[in-house]
């Protein structure tokens, strides 16, 4: 039975991943975005950039885990797809769970791009490769979760879109990206240390 | 309850807020007929089947399939029934065959008994040129055989169809009845809605008659035509209903 759930969630993940996830708008998120953030702060402060690696690996796993995971739901809601899901025998754990793989699979995978990008082209040091790549599924792993939430709260895709950037935009600002953490004013500490890509940032 | 019974529903009830879409429903359905669940539009029947096939809970009452409770063994359930819903619910952006293969794989179908079982829906339905095809690109009649083809991928022992007919041709819709009988030849058990009176009186072992989220009948179509002593089940279904009135009305306001 367990191990019928486990296959289930696999199976779902790869649906998804071949039918939203590697498509142009998605790559755009996951790859051009931050990028384009990242030349925006690097123009402003070029000796700052070897800095940036970790802040832009994780900025990477956020939007590419949630682009598409945000909206997944809710477009398969309106297309009953969802229901065809619900009609197979598994637990709605597995569906979800399934959904969730979708977005951590592609996060880690975007976020490797970055990896190596910023050894290779930035000479960013990374010493213990093992807990990094530990940090990067468990970043993807917070976000896709993240964006299922997102997707389950909501009936329209619009709907989806806003509410993920309400919690996306503020986060780039607020957890260490691209200014640490204690450069910001005391009482955005809070703030900052209940947004999970403060952790993140920190642990890559 | 009969122990030929594979469906068991007692005092089935689904409220939506105030408003009872089921109210308290009791039927049963032998294991190999095919069970007409007809009903107007807002009857409850799409609620019913939502309520078995684990879709949605009900308020209160119980159902079985093949002895096992909705509320509390759904996942065992699901594994051996096949839903056709009313609105097609595979992937446009996958063809047929990936489409399948998907479904196959939810049911744990192993990788042989998926292929085999894939290569045989596809003839039999007349597919197989289709294959490859997106199901976006597919007809109306196509999506539906596609559709019946991922219910029955698994080889379930009971098959839900709601409403399999409507918006096909007249050669899809003979083609898919004959289908409903050569998969109750199998020993499948149809648990059918239909909008056509007359298609549930050609196919149909038994009907229940649904109005307002009450059954009012359950009973051959042979026994329902001769206790309303109508000519044929749509009269019958209309004699049941209480619709007699409402129609001749409708005919008065046509002729002037």
């Amino acid at each position: 039975m367990f191990k019928e759930e486990v296959k289930g969630s696999l199976y779902i993940a790869l649906k998804d991943l071949k039918m939203y996830y590697f498509k142009p708008p998605n790559l755009s998120w996951g790859i051009m975005f931050p990028i384009v953030m990242a030349l925006a702060f690097i123009l402003r402060n070029p000796s700052g950039v070897k800095d940036l690696a970790s802040g832009l690996i994780a900025m990477s796993i956020l939007f590419a885990a949630t682009s598409a995971e945000a909206i997944v739901i809710v477009f398969e809601r309106r297309t009953k797809t969802f229901e065809r899901l619900l009609l197979a025998p598994l637990s709605l754990q597995a569906i979800l769970f399934g959904k969730v793989i979708g977005g951590v699979i592609f996060g880690f995978l975007m976020s490797s791009i970055f990896l190596v990008g910023s050894v290779i082209f930035l000479g960013v040091p990374f010493s213990n490769t093992v807990f990094l790549l530990v940090s990067l599924v468990l970043s993807a792993f917070v976000f896709a979760a993240f964006g299922t939430l997102v997707s389950m709260a909501v009936k329209e895709i619009f709907d989806a879109m806003t509410l993920a950037n309400f919690f996306r935009f503020p986060m780039i600002f607020l957890c260490g990206v691209f200014i640490p953490v204690s450069a910001l004013p005391s009482f955005l500490h809070p703030l900052a240390y209940v947004l999970p890509l403060t952790y993140s940032v920190d642990l890559i | 309850m009969g122990s030929d019974s594979i469906i068991e529903v007692s005092d089935l009830t689904k409220f939506y807020r105030d408003f009872p879409a089921v109210n308290h429903i009791s039927f049963e359905v032998k294991r190999g007929e095919i069970f007409g669940f007809l009903g107007p539009n807002g009857a409850g029947k799409t609620t019913t089947i939502k309520i078995l096939t684990g879709l949605i809970q009900p308020t209160e009452g119980t159902a079985t399939i093949q002895g096992k409770d909705i509320r509390t063994q759904i996942v065992e359930i699901k594994k051996t029934i096949g839903v056709v819903t009313e609105d097609s619910n595979l992937y446009d952006e996958l063809s047929v065959l990936d489409n399948l293969r998907f479904v196959g794989q939810l049911y744990s179908v192993s990788e042989k008994d998926r292929e085999k079982q894939i290569g045989e829906l596809l003839k039999r339905f007349d597919l197989e040129s289709k294959r490859e095809a997106k199901f976006a690109t597919l007809s109306k009649g196509m999506k539906r055989k596609v559709t019946i083809a991922a219910a029955l991928i698994h080889s379930p022992q009971v098959v839900f169809l709601d409403e399999p007919t409507t918006g096909l041709d007249v050669l899809s819709a003979r083609i898919l009845r004959a289908l409903i009988k050569e998969l109750k030849a199998l020993g499948v058990t149809i648990f059918l809605t239909t909008h056509y009176i007359g298609e549930a009186e050609q196919l149909c072992d038994r009907v229940a008659i649904l109005v307002n989220g009450t059954i009012k009948t359950v009973e051959t179509p042979e026994n329902l035509i001769a206790t309303t002593k109508t000519k044929n089940l749509e009269e019958a279904f209309i004699e049941i209903t209480g619709l007699k009135e409402e129609i001749m009305l409708v005919e008065k306001e046509g002729k002037r």
